[in-house]
């Protein structure tokens, strides 16, 4: 086709690889997405946690800059396991932000327009489809959770020298398998709510529930049938165990702790239940033309 | 010749319910009408080729590939023109052809360049940088068109094009389909109610009914097989007239009080019948004069 000939042709220059077009579509979003100033406002607002904490860290190995401020190295906060779950937890709770923002759009509108069959009817499968709308929100999560939290971590090993990264590697770990837990929970919920609920308000509201909802469930359980399985329905609390677990605080803070209801191993075992019935839902509804047998 | 479409006892079935019963057919045509009533399987037939219902028992083929095992390969020939409104939100017409053909594996510039030639190619170069959701329903007719054409297939499916759009809207996206017809670098698989849609673009037409093939057929020859007839509704006719209609060699039938079918022979003419009311003093009331049409092809195929 040409633009002044105006006939049909046929196209025959390369072909992208086939592993990669799911990409296209985190392209197409983000295009979409930092068109909003108040978006670029609050992905900007998302790198302001981690300047505080490198700008701690940096005084930490400065005592200029202390004496200059007037504090002793003892009162200043010791970079520690403790020092990075901190860090993770607090952009861990923008990443939720940002998922409730983006998530419960990224499939609905897909389905309210039929837009799925034009997707589908391409070289392109529903599990790329799948990938690539998760993408959107994974590589965005990515960029304010564990990017950050690495850039950190090596920062305070540089500073740091002498053994420091060798002896608490496991904290690059534990930030590497927190913020990844979170990054794909948090989009496979987001996705699924946007695949089954149309509304955009209820789909963030649900978001919201299935942290909230399942502790007072939970607690409704055990005191009606004396079991704390009820707790098993808890996502944020299997998190949050997996967080203590890593970052090695459950012992430090609380060795004989009964707010945790559930072990290290059963914490995962929730989490992948949750992360199985989310694609599960999302297979069911990510079909060209649903069929009503 | 390897067949534009192969079925091969293609059986769909939705729970218990049979969609398409084990239809075997070959279709060659550069432009393939599919006809059908409500509910004979049309839709369900173009969704199954696509990929989108996998077929019960039995396959299909497309240039020789396997919908089966090679979806993804005959993905990469075809395009697809849904018949509901299909679009994705927040996009201009631009961007969104410009994904579609990212997403069927151009580069990103050439995708660019070729969802420009697209929409001027359909007569929306100058709307082109409007918001979807703003589009009238014959310009969102022509947007799933360039969507579907943008990455140069070798085959496409339309179904129910002409769906919606007024007279002028209805010519004209007749006359794009007529033109990558004859380009002769794509086969066109036209889904329509519409009769007379099918008669003006195509060349070749399945009529299915109640997931069976009813007729399969390749409309040119058929229009030169038919005969032609006239039909003719008279006043004063008596039976002499007929007798003397019979006397010209030809087949007649009588089709009601004073009306008759007459299939023409070779070399006979209307002036023939008119002589022959003359010296019978028969006044002719009515006389339709018409070939075979498609609707008497579809009639047919209804009646099986």
């Amino acid at each position: 086709m040409a633009v002044y000939g105006q006939t049909y042709k046929a196209y025959e220059g390369n072909l992208t690889p086939s592993w990669s077009r799911f990409l296209v579509i985190p392209r197409y979003a983000y295009q979409d997405l930092f068109k909003y100033t108040l978006f670029v406002v609050l992905f900007v607002v998302c790198f302001v946690p981690p300047l505080i904490f490198a700008t701690i860290i940096y005084m930490h190995h400065n005592a200029a800059a202390l004496a200059i401020f007037g504090i002793s190295g003892t009162d200043i906060i010791p970079i520690n396991g403790f020092f990075f779950s901190v860090f993770t937890g607090i952009q861990t709770s923008l990443a939720f932000i940002f998922t409730v923002i983006i998530g419960p759009v990224l499939i609905s509108r897909d389905l309210a327009n039929n837009g799925l069959p034009l997707y589908l009817c391409r070289p392109f499968t529903r599990f790329e489809y799948i990938l690539g709308k998760a993408s959107v929100l994974m590589i965005l999560l990515s960029t304010i959770t564990w990017i950050p939290g690495t850039l950190l971590f090596l920062f305070q090993s540089y500073l740091e020298g002498g053994g420091w990264l060798a002896k608490n590697y496991w904290i690059l770990y534990a930030i590497l398998v927190v913020c990844i837990a979170w990054i794909v929970i948090l989009t496979l919920l987001a996705m699924a709510f946007s695949a089954w609920i149309k509304w955009r308000t209820a789909a963030s509201a649900a978001l919201f529930a299935i942290f909230i909802i399942p502790t007072p469930i939970g607690f409704a359980i055990q005191g009606i049938l004396k079991s704390s399985k009820g707790h098993l329905l808890n996502i944020g609390m299997a998190l949050h165990v997996m967080t203590q677990e890593l970052f090695q605080l459950r012992d430090e803070i609380s060795p004989d702790d009964d707010d945790y209801f559930f072990s290290y191993g059963e914490a995962w075992m929730v989490f992948l239940a949750y992360a199985a019935l989310c694609f599960y839902m999302l297979w069911r509804k990510v079909r060209a033309y649903e069929v009503v047998s | 010749m390897t067949p534009v479409i192969e079925l091969d006892g293609l059986r769909v079935t939705f729970g218990k319910r049979e969609i398409l019963h084990s239809i075997k057919g070959n279709l060659h045509g550069r432009c393939i009408g599919l006809l059908g009533p409500n509910g004979a399987g049309k839709t369900t037939l173009i969704h199954s080729l696509l990929g989108f219902h996998p077929p019960s028992a039995g396959t299909a083929r497309i240039f020789g590939k396997d919908i089966r095992h090679q979806a993804k390969e005959i993905r990469t020939l075809i395009g697809y023109m849904p018949e509901r409104d299909a679009f994705i939100a927040n996009l201009t017409c631009v961007h969104f052809v410009r994904l579609m053909a990212e997403l069927s594996g151009l580069p990103s510039e050439a995708a660019l360049e070729r969802a420009h030639e697209a929409l001027f190619y359909v007569g929306l170069g100058e709307a082109r940088y409007r918001q979807l959701g703003s589009y009238s329903l014959g310009m969102k007719q022509l947007a799933k068109l360039a969507q579907a054409i943008v990455h140069g297939p070798r085959l496409i499916f339309l179904d129910e094009p002409t769906n919606g759009l007024d007279p002028p809207a209805r010519t004209r996206m007749l006359e794009l389909i007529r033109e990558v017809r004859d380009s002769g670098k794509a086969n066109i698989v036209l889904s329509s109610h519409l009769l007379r849609d099918v008669e003006e673009c195509c060349d070749e037409i399945l009529i299915l009914k109640d997931g069976h093939i009813a007729a399969n057929c390749n409309l040119e020859e058929e229009r030169r097989a038919n005969k032609q007839f006239v039909e003719m509704e008279t006043r004063n006719g008596t039976q002499a007239f007929v007798e003397a209609i019979g006397k010209l060699g030809c087949e007649y039938a009588e089709t009601g009080f004073q009306k008759l079918k007459i299939v023409m022979n070779d070399g006979m003419g209307v002036r023939d019948l008119y002589k022959i009311a003359v010296a019978q003093n028969v006044q002719i009331r009515r006389l339709n004069y018409k070939r075979d049409s498609l609707e008497d092809i579809f009639l047919k195929a209804m009646e099986q």
